[in-house]
Formats: structure tokens, sequence, C-alpha cells
């Protein structure tokens, strides 16, 4: 049964200026009319070029659910290709990652292919002569995605030829992208330490909107951050603060925190919290960091650039990066209630090593799949997955500090505990996923 | 009354036999939730390290699943034990299949004993259970006529897979 393929109108009821309807979360169709149309009219993150230094070096992710590569071309370019030989479909690598060499070679038929893409070779070609081949879609090679922009190192890319360019879709945005470059006294960064992989049996959005949600940390996290608290406490007097301390404790925050800390809001769904101050603003400082930081910058721009304290942004549709400790969340959407999350860390080129250390510490802290903190979202998640197919009520309310003119506006501040980026997102939902359909 | 109490070390050097049965005694306490009993077992200055990467050398620059120092271990028993530990309502269970523990060195000069522990580790929550495969290398040594653990690694072999919730101890 389709309710909602082809039907623009059916998708816009979906979402209203203060609620969105389950379906959202746990209709299946909907999930596929995401993959068809929102993902594709997107510029979705694939990964960051120092994952493939060197010509040949390529990796495997998704944009939705459509496998692709991002690959280092010979001439040193980066290019992301359709993860799908021309001739029967099969996925051309095995491995997450690695270096083809000059060429991609199909495992099945050997078909090979440029490290662009483009088709180099066929064994018994001649099976092919007086057969039109040349006109065929495989004769093209394995497919490029036509729009990709690497942003310093961060790489995007949009499977549709409509839409917006990367430029208007996210507009001021990238200055947290700018902030968690610049914090490195060369301005480079380089992916670190491993990725952690948690599957989660809930809808890609949970955790999305969970990235701005500053009401659930003193509630779900009382758990872990509030048993860290409590049993620090007994610490004697005196003691060092642990790192370990230094970054749970403060998800036990009051509201009062949350509500000054401030959420900024971007267009097309983007936005982070933490305008003024964050959990990350009162960790201790890493010797000879600022001191490197001031010989690259100067003393005001080296301030000025770690004065930054956001805590989460969220980039539409589905990673979230976290500035001061130099870390990036990819919420890669399997199912309508499956989700895998990768947490990705980044070292800061020429930085004290204890910068990725405390990375490596949060990563671990906070977002393995061994992780207490991490137990109290999931549990959150799925418990929210199951509940809305209860027909009590089929709508899931977003009202806190609505405001009827907020829908126009862009590049505001407002309230920590405001609901108005999850509000956001939902617009921009609406806004690609009806698209040219 | 403790089913499983805590053997002293006869002689300061363990015999063998002496640290298969801690090791035995470790896990039996971890499946029947004795968790204050089992934080007992670890040194003050002790390690609980569960690796993100096969043949990880580095738990510092490269990311673990774990790397617990008591104080993390003790919050995490606690933690078990809270009113609002939603993720544990209803609780988690689990159960250890340990082959026999091989010694793997003996160092009594340096009062280290390492050993090597090939297990199966089943977790289960509400209706779901799963199976972990992993090996357990323990640093060991005598503290006071007492067995202690200074570390304890658990190699899961699919270290990197993307995995649900793990909640207990292996």
């Amino acid at each position: 049964m389709t309710r909602y393929a082809g039907n623009v109108a059916a998708i816009r009821d979906l979402v209203r200026d203060q609620e969105v309807h389950r379906d959202v979360y746990v209709s299946e169709e909907v999930f596929q009319l995401e993959m068809e149309h929102m993902f594709p009219n997107s510029w979705v993150y694939v990964g960051h070029d120092s994952q493939v230094p060197n010509p040949g070096d390529y990796f495997g992710t998704t944009i939705g659910t459509q496998p692709i590569l991002l690959v280092r071309h010979t001439d040193g370019t980066v290019k992301v290709l359709h993860n799908r030989c021309p001739h029967k479909g099969t996925r051309i690598t095995s491995e997450t990652c690695g270096n083809a060499g000059k060429f991609f070679r199909c495992p099945y038929h050997a078909w090979s292919f440029r490290t662009d893409g483009s088709l180099l070779a066929i064994p018994l070609k001649k099976g092919y002569e007086n057969t039109g081949f040349e006109q065929s879609h495989a004769a093209s090679g394995m497919a490029p995605v036509r729009h990709v922009r690497n942003y310093r190192g961060f790489v995007f890319a949009k499977i549709n030829n409509g839409g917006l360019d990367f430029e208007e879709f996210f507009g001021e945005s990238l200055s947290s992208f700018d902030n968690m470059i610049d914090r490195s006294p060369v301005g480079q960064l380089k992916v670190a330490g491993g990725v952690l992989r948690y599957m989660h049996n809930c809808n890609w959005k949970m955790l999305v909107e969970n990235q701005t949600d500053t009401c659930h940390p003193m509630v779900a996290h009382e758990s872990s951050a509030g048993t860290v608290v409590e049993v620090w406490k007994k610490a004697p007097p005196g003691t060092k603060k642990p790192m370990a301390v230094e970054i749970i404790a403060p998800f036990m925050s009051p509201y009062e925190f949350f509500e000054n800390m401030g959420i900024r809001i971007w267009d097309n769904g983007h936005g982070h919290t933490g305008v003024h101050h964050s959990i990350h603003s009162d960790y201790s400082a890493v010797p000879g960091y600022f001191d490197k930081m001031k010989a690259a910058y100067g003393e005001e721009r080296a301030k000025a650039i770690l004065g930054e304290n956001r805590h989460n942004t969220v980039y539409f549709p589905n990673i979230m990066i976290k500035g001061p400790i130099q870390l990036l969340r990819h919420f890669k959407p399997i199912a309508a209630n499956k989700t895998l999350v990768e947490s990705w860390t980044f070292q800061l080129v020429d930085a004290p090593d204890m910068l990725l250390e405390r990375t490596l510490m949060y990563n671990r802290l906070i977002n393995a799949p061994t992780s207490i903190v991490g137990h109290d979202d999931l549990e959150m998640y799925e418990r929210a997955q199951e509940g809305l197919h209860s027909n009590g009520n089929e709508w899931v309310n977003l009202q806190r500090l609505y405001s009827p003119d907020e829908a126009g506006q862009t590049n505001v501040a407002v309230n920590g505990t405001s609901e108005w980026p999850m509000r956001h997102q939902f617009r921009a939902w609406t806004k690609f996923m009806t698209m040219g359909m | 009354m403790s089913m499983v109490t805590e053997a002293q070390v006869k002689n300061a050097i363990p015999t063998d036999q002496e640290l298969i049965d801690f090791l035995v005694r470790e896990a039996r306490l971890i499946d029947q939730q004795r968790f204050d009993e089992w934080l007992d077992l670890y040194a003050d200055d002790a390690f609980y390290w569960m690796p993100l990467e096969w043949n990880q050398t580095d738990p510092r620059l490269t990311c673990s699943l774990m790397y617990e120092d008591k104080l993390l271990l003790s919050i995490r028993v606690e933690r078990l034990k809270g009113a609002r530990t939603f993720s544990q309502k209803p609780k988690s269970r689990c159960h250890h299949v340990l082959q026999t523990p091989q010694v793997d060195s003996r160092d009594p000069a340096a009062n280290n004993y390492v050993t090597w522990t090939p297990m199966h580790y089943i977790e289960t929550r509400m209706d779901e259970q799963t199976l972990y495969a992993a090996w357990a290398t323990h640093h060991l040594s005598v503290e006071n006529g007492r067995l202690k653990i200074k570390l304890k690694r658990v190699d899961l072999i699919n270290c990197d897979a993307a995995f649900g919730n793990i909640q207990l101890f292996m």
C-alpha cells in the first residue's frame, strides 16, 4: 500500500508547525522516499580526504542507503563513485578501505576502471563488437557522483542534479567546520584513532534531533553522569580532577546552564548548540598548545578560535560535529527502525597528542556501544521507536518555545532549550523530500 | 552465604591452579552480579581494556571500546544499582563459558603473572540474547596474600563490528 509516493500534499501534511506525524519515524514507505528524494537532493557527507591520502586509495561508505566510494584519482583529486560494477551490479570493493593501485577491477568478470570510474578494459572485448555497446550505460564505467565538493578536507556529494549548490545549502553554517579546522596550528585535520560503530534500533532522525535536545541530559543521563558526580564527591579533597570526570560531569548541568548557552539556527536544517558556552568550555588547558596557536595565528586570533565552544553542530541531514574536541558523528540510515552510528575522531595536525587523547577518551566514554552515556540515549530512542506505534496519539510534539514568525528566519541565536532547531530540521526535511517530486 | 569464597594464595608465589581458580571465580562473580566483590579483585591502579582494533597496542592514541581505571569501573558498578538507570530496567544478565585458562608467563621476581582465557560471553536483556567470542588476557599480581588484577584485556574477535549496547562486563 502506498500513501506517500508521488503525493507531495501527503508528505507536507506529515510536518506541522509544532508537531510531526509518527510516520516520519516508523513508515518504511517514508523511509524509502527519503532514500529516493531527500538524501539525493541534499549535500551528504562522504568522508575526509585524509582517509584517502595516496592515489588509488579508496574508502567505501553510503549516501542514504546507496553504496559509494571516495577515491583519490591518479591526478590527485578526490572522486566520489557509485560502488557498483556497470556490468552486473557487483560491489567493486570488498574491504571498506584500501588501495586499488592504478585501477579498480571487478572481482566477478574482471572489468576494470580507472580511479575516476571510466572504463579501462573488458576481457573478450570482441564479444561486444556490433552490439552497440558504446552506447550502453555500462560503457561509461562506474557512475561518478557528479556533484562533489571538498571543503577544507571534508568531502560532500549530491547525487541529484537539481537542488541547491554547495554554498547555498550550507551558508554560514560552515563556520563550525572552519573553527574545528582552525584549531590546528597549521589549519589541517587528519582522521585518527579509529572509528566507533554503534548499531541503533531506531530511526536516524531521532539521533539527529537529539543533538540539539538540551532538556534530556540531566534526566536521561542521571544514571551515568549523575553517578560520576556522586562518586567523584567521595574522592579525597585535593585530588586532581581526572580527564574522564571533566568530560562526563557537565552532562548533569542544570536546565539554566543549557537555557543560557543558546542555540543558533541556520537555513536548511543546520544549527548548533552552545552559542556562549557549552559542556566543552571548562576543560583543562593542554600544555604547550596555546603557545603554538599564538605563534601560528597571533594572540587575538588564537583566543578567538579557542574561545568558540560550540557544543553540537548539526549539518542536515545526517552528521553532527563537535569542534572543540574534533569529533564527527555520522548517522547512517539502514531502515526506518535501524541506524548505524559512526563516530569519527580527528587529530589536529601539529598540536600536542594530549588533544587527540582527550578526543578519543570522549568518544569512548560517550559514543561507544560500551559507553554508559550511550546506553542512556539508545534506551530512550528504542522506547520511542516502540511507543510511536501506539494509536493513542499519532503526533510528536516539538512545540517548546515556538514562535509563529520563526519559519523564515535564519542565523538567529535563541534560548538553548528551544526546539526550534528540530522544527527547522523538519522544514528542511519537507523541502528536500518534495523537491522535484 | 558466599558461595564463592575468596581463597588466599598459600604462598607468595601462586600456583598455576590458584591462578586458574581466581579467573574462574572472577567470571562467576560477574555472572552472579556480585559486582562489588568483583571490583575488589582489581588493584587500585588496575585497568580494564577492551580494544577496538585487532591486535591493538596503544590504548591512548587509538580508540578502545573500554579503557577504564578503577574509578570508572566503580562508576559503572554504582550506576547498575541506580534507581533511574533506565537501560537496566529490566536488568541485563550474562553468562561466561571459559576454556581452561592458560598461564602464559610467570615472573615471581616482578610479581607478574599473565594468563590467557578464551571464552564465550552471552549477554541478555528482555527478549534479546547476544553471543560474543573473546580472549581475556589477565595480568595478575599478589598483594597481601591475595591475587589482584592489574590489567584485564578483552579482545573480541569481532572488535570492529557494529554492536548494540554491551552493558555488563566480559
